[in-house]
């Protein structure tokens, strides 16, 4: 059985008319990558909070379909045994830093003292996590203290250090500077090649076209493209729906009108495959002239 | 309406030292965008401009008036202020009532305040939930409510952090709709922003910061091109840009049309053999 089964899940939070998920099938084996990219409201939120337990544990609300992490069905397992597999850290990292902490080592800790670690091994897993999401300077400090990326690092690194087998981030860098924002695409990504499953709901195509191993487009509660980044990121099925492209793909898409960018060629996604696209135009403009 | 920043430093109570000596003139009507690491004082910078927060020493001061000489309240006639976090601004029950209360707060007479909530509901898209709960919006919208409370208040000096966190590509096109409007009214418009291709597409001058100082300051060509010092303070030029610099193309491009009319000469002028 895959390591994330979903099947024909649909979801409807409490007061509300429409599901927000709808019929949603999705297989994730372990240790792969998995991107969610989609508008504003397509349900990339209330996906993630249905794989972490957050439904039907505290949203309330009326889930149907099967929802299975790690050999477990949901509904039949509690919050505290889900947590042991899953790990998920929130959009918005106010809302996930405990409150309770005075610094960061602390604040990172927090997980490992509910599940009762012991403190030497405690104290090198939270050693080792602040190293790993390069935030060792950090960590006497007070997580209120901090500015909104640096809380969104303590937040990911909170969740990195329970070790679960399942990491769901959602939007884990909007609040992110850009080269930190490759760096926590970097650290995911050697996670995953550890063996830990991840899934992650991102805009932010260009990384997730460099480092995610698949791409689900989610539009309207429902899964429009499942596929490699490659194919989905720069497939007109997403046009005029909110979608975000690289600018590499808008580029080369316009380009591409005007005679610009090779025939036959796949559009970009990433800079090495613009880069290259664009070289080749160029070198067969020179050919065209040599046979002229 | 002229800002004037003279050797501003700003250390926190308990010692952390985040503004170390910024010097920056901004004209009235300049379209600003302040990039730079997390932690490198971009919000507290931003934070002296309407007296949230006072300078340790230096000072800033917003058409002649000194900040430290005026409180809040009337500094807000100047100088409005967009959070990052919309749900650390929002508190009225409709999106009227919010968006009404900052010009009403200027002592406004009812019929400006209601001609600027209606302008300002027209700007953000949003004149059809006048009369919903803020909170019953998604926190897309909420962002935009927060952004037409400030527009209400029609201050010469608008300041955004953050405008596009967490945004999608239809909401980050708004929002640079509503910057380009405020634009032509002739407002100063100051962003922070970490997203450095909206960053290219919208501003004409760019201020990058780092470790509490201004790293570099000046047009938006000058400055996203400038590689490997914008990684001291962790910012990757514009998508476009590093496309541009990869390609060796002769000048600096920050957008998809500059960045196709340079290509285009230089295809063209090598088909020709030049």
């Amino acid at each position: 059985m895959p390591f994330v089964n979903l099947q024909n899940v649909t979801y409807k939070y409490p007061l509300t008319d429409k599901p927000v998920l709808e019929n949603i099938d999705l297989q994730v084996e372990e240790g792969e990558f998995v991107a969610i990219i989609g508008p504003n409201g397509a349900g990339k939120s209330t996906l993630c909070y249905t794989l972490s337990g957050f439904i039907p544990h505290f949203y309330k609300g009326e889930l149907s379909g099967r929802v299975e992490v790690a050999g477990l069905e949901t509904r039949q397992s509690t919050l505290d045994e889900w947590v042991l597999n899953v790990g998920l850290a929130f959009q918005n990292p106010f809302n996930q830093i405990s409150g309770a902490k005075y610094t960061v080592f602390e604040e990172i800790a927090f997980g490992l003292e509910n599940i009762g670690v012991p403190r030497d091994e405690m104290k090198e897993r939270v050693e080792r996590a602040l190293e790993m999401t390069g935030i060792r300077d950090l960590a006497d400090r007070s997580p209120y203290s901090l500015s909104g990326g640096q809380q969104q690092r303590v937040a990911l690194t909170s969740i990195l250090v329970m070790e679960p087998r399942l990491l769901v981030l959602d939007e884990p860098t909007s609040q992110m500077d850009p080269i930190g924002t490759r760096e926590v695409f970097g650290v995911v990504r050697k996670m995953a090649e550890r063996g830990m499953t991840v899934i992650l709901a991102e805009h932010k195509v260009e990384w997730i076209a460099q480092f995610a191993d698949r791409v689900i487009a989610l539009y309207e509660g429902r899964i429009l493209l499942d596929g490699k980044p490659g194919q989905v990121l720069t497939s007109e099925l997403l046009d005029g729906k909110g979608f975000g492209l690289s600018r590499y793909t808008s580029v080369a898409r316009e380009a591409q009108k005007q005679g610009l960018w090779p025939k036959g060629r796949r559009l970009p996604v990433t800079l090495d495959e613009a880069e290259a696209g664009f070289s080749l135009s160029r070198s067969r403009a020179r050919q065209g002239e040599g046979a002229a | 309406m002229n800002i004037e920043i003279l050797d501003l430093h700003h250390t926190y109570p308990g010692g952390v030292k985040a503004l170390n000596g910024i010097t920056l003139t901004i004209a009235p009507g300049e379209q600003v965008a302040i990039v730079g690491q997390n932690g490198a004082g971009k919000t507290t910078l931003v934070k002296h401009l309407n007296g949230l927060l006072l300078p340790t020493s230096g000072s800033v001061s917003i058409g002649g008036w000194d900040t430290t000489q005026y409180p809040v309240a009337k500094l807000a006639s100047r100088v409005g202020y967009v959070f990052q976090n919309p749900d650390e601004q929002l508190f009225t029950r409709t999106v009227y009532q919010e968006v009404a209360f900052g010009p009403k707060n200027l002592g406004y007479e009812k019929e400006k305040v209601e001609a600027l909530v209606e302008d300002a509901l027209t700007l953000t898209e949003l004149t059809a939930q006048k009369e919903t709960n803020p909170y019953d919006l998604s926190p897309t919208w909420r962002k935009m409510v927060a952004l037409a409370s400030i527009i209400a208040m029609d201050t010469p000096i608008v300041v955004l952090d953050e405008p596009t966190t967490g945004q999608d590509a239809a909401n980050i096109a708004r929002m640079g709709r509503v910057i380009a409007s405020l634009r032509k009214r002739g407002k100063t418009i100051i962003t922070i922003t970490h997203d450095i291709d909206f960053c290219a597409e919208n501003f004409e001058r760019v201020i990058a910061l780092a470790q509490g100082g201004v790293l570099l300051d000046g047009p938006a060509n000058q400055v996203l091109g400038q590689e490997e010092i914008l990684a001291q303070t962790y910012v990757d030029p514009p998508q476009i840009t590093r496309l541009g610099l990869r390609l060796g193309l002769p000048e600096i491009v920050c957008t998809q049309e500059q960045f196709l009319r340079v290509y285009k000469k230089l295809a063209s002028s090598r088909a020709e053999g030049l």
